[in-house]
């Protein structure tokens, strides 16, 4: 994880975070709530709930349609919407950002539309081994019906990438490269930066899954030079519904339609139709207005942490969290590269990861269990399952003690 | 430990889920099949011994899953021992029940100890997303006396 180290960090002040957030405010069977799965989804500030409910309350009518002033103020607060996008990752013009349902869809789209259009038999596709099911299945659908090879990146033991093995995979038919920014599952962080660079020498395209990439550290798509990159409102504290896909201006120009459908088109008729200019022809149909907005609001809330704070922040907790649990009889990390973000799987020898949760349940500790939708990478690491906890901006030191305490009660149950 | 986590987590479950019995494979089963429970990645695999007579003469399973699904695994293989294929698909039937409402289903006469044995597994109607971690030996010992190979709780 990048932290600048030359300037003097603001005291993080978790509890004036905390309640910013209703949801952590709540009892949990009895105990206090502890929110330990914000990778699967994050909980929202008032800012996000207040700012989707304003929408409905006052500012809502369908935009880029109507003559009147309230879609006129509506459509404004949509577009302002992209260009928050815009500058939350610095790309280059607001039309480079198209607003997807989520990071699933954003994937989908540059599959279908840039992969049916651009891409032929033979053409090669690498992916990694610890992408989730959304990185993975739609590139498996051009391979079934476009006869497009994928390649497979290997990761090691710790969950580190094997860059060596990338490069070897790296050929003349090597023509797109989609790799997560964080797993989802390990918190491992990948080297995009380097992988974009190889690939660029190579000819390749590259697509990130930036899904936990943007919530755990501050991203600039035109420093990385990436030519997608994908991600969800709701890991990053904003609503569900409302996903942004980033492209290049000249890669979108070039890629036809995903969807057909109103608000898409400059001219239709029965003889032919002509498209709407970036970003409008990647967005048939009414969009998530509502939800776009929130997704505004949620950037501007976490930017007034700071991203740098929350890295520095998370980075604590995981260091923290990292050694109260290795204490833990039987306690066994799965993923332990160098590079990591605010993500621990792990395994308890005398404990599935199901009975694990449902303990941890009782204990008012939310976590998650199961295979995180990355079974290729559960294979890899000879797992049926894992438990995993998440640290999102809002957790605190106290909640890990917690968690601990609760993982001991798990040992006396299954382990003693 | 809290006490409705205990009544999840009854001593039988816990020891059983520890020390499955007949966690081996039987040379001369003859009807076996795996299941799976994809969302949680159990995987088991049940062996049977039928004898000409329809009996089941030993019941066996390996695998690896939660506390649950294995005590449920363990439980069952002991339970089947000497049933007949009927009797089998009865006692299933009454543990689909147990798992779902907790209740009682209609016992074939004679089983009353055998039930009162796998109650222990009522304790998941509470827990929805438990239910099929109690169920997923039942069903793949289904699948075996059916002849397929493999089943899975989707």
């Amino acid at each position: 994880m990048v932290i600048g180290r030359n300037e003097t960090p603001a005291p993080y002040d978790v509890e004036r975070i905390r309640a910013d957030f209703p949801a952590l405010g709540q009892t949990m069977r009895g105990r206090p709530l502890v929110y330990l799965d914000t990778a699967a989804s994050a909980q929202k500030p008032h800012t996000v709930i207040e700012a989707e409910a304003g929408v409905y309350r006052s500012d809502y009518a369908n935009i880029h349609r109507g003559l009147y002033q309230l879609s006129e103020r509506t459509s404004a607060h949509y577009e302002e919407a992209r260009e928050t996008v815009r500058r939350f990752i610095n790309a280059r013009g607001h039309h480079e950002i198209v607003f997807t349902r989520s990071t699933t869809e954003a994937i989908n789209l540059v599959a279908a539309s840039y992969g049916r259009r651009f891409l032929v038999p033979g053409d090669e596709i690498i992916l990694s081994e610890l992408e989730h099911h959304s990185n993975i299945l739609p590139w498996q659908q051009l391979q079934e019906d476009g006869g497009i090879v994928i390649k497979r990146m290997p990761v090691g033991d710790d969950g580190a990438l094997e860059l060596d093995s990338f490069l070897d995979l790296l050929g003349p038919r090597t023509r797109l490269v989609a790799v997560a920014h964080v797993s989802n599952v390990l918190g491992t962080v990948l080297p995009v930066a380097e992988i974009i660079h190889r690939a660029h020498a190579a000819g390749a395209k590259v697509l990130v899954d930036g899904a936990q990439g943007v919530v755990h550290m501050p991203v600039d798509v035109q420093a990385l030079d990436c030519d997608f990159y994908a991600f969800s409102g709701h890991k990053l504290y904003g609503p569900t519904g409302i996903g942004v896909l980033y492209g290049k201006e000249e890669l979108l120009d070039a890629m036809p339609p995903y969807q057909r459908g109103g608000g898409m088109i400059r001219s239709v008729s029965f003889e032919g139709s002509c498209w709407a200019p970036l970003s409008a022809k990647f967005e048939a149909g009414t969009p998530a207005i509502a939800q776009a907005i929130g997704l505004a609001a949620a950037i501007d809330y976490v930017q007034s942490v700071g991203l740098e704070n929350v890295a520095r922040h998370e980075c604590e907790l995981l260091g923290y969290a990292t050694r109260r649990l290795s204490d833990l009889p039987g306690f066994r990390m799965i993923g332990t590269a160098p590079c990591k973000a605010g993500v621990i799987s792990f395994t308890l020898d005398h404990a599935h990861p199901h009975d694990i949760a449902q303990v941890l349940d009782r204990a008012g500790i939310a976590i998650r269990a199961g295979h995180h939708c990355a079974q290729p990478l559960m294979e890899r690491m000879g797992l049926a399952a894992t438990a995993r906890i998440s640290f999102g901006l809002y957790n605190t030191g106290d909640e890990v003690d917690a968690l601990v305490a609760a993982l001991e009660t798990v040992w006396e149950m299954f382990g003693k | 430990m809290n006490d409705d986590l205990r009544d999840l987590y009854q001593e039988v479950i816990l020891d059983h889920g520890r020390f499955p019995r007949n966690f081996r494979h039987p040379v001369d089963a003859n009807r076996q099949a795996e299941g799976s429970n994809p969302l949680c990645g159990d995987r088991i695999r049940v062996l049977l011994t039928v004898d000409a007579d329809d009996v089941i003469q030993d019941a066996a399973f390996q695998g690896r899953g939660c506390a649950v699904s294995m005590a449920s695994a363990s439980l069952m293989t002991e339970v089947l021992r000497g049933k007949s294929v009927g009797q089998a698909k009865a006692l299933s039937d009454g543990v689909q029940v147990l798992a779902t409402t907790g209740g009682n289903t209609q016992i074939p006469f004679g089983f009353e100890a055998d039930m009162d044995r796998l109650s222990v597994l009522s304790s998941v109607r509470d827990y929805p997303a438990r239910v099929k971690c109690a169920t997923l030996a039942w069903h793949t010992m289904l699948a075996a006396l059916a002849g397929q190979l493999q089943t899975s709780m989707e």
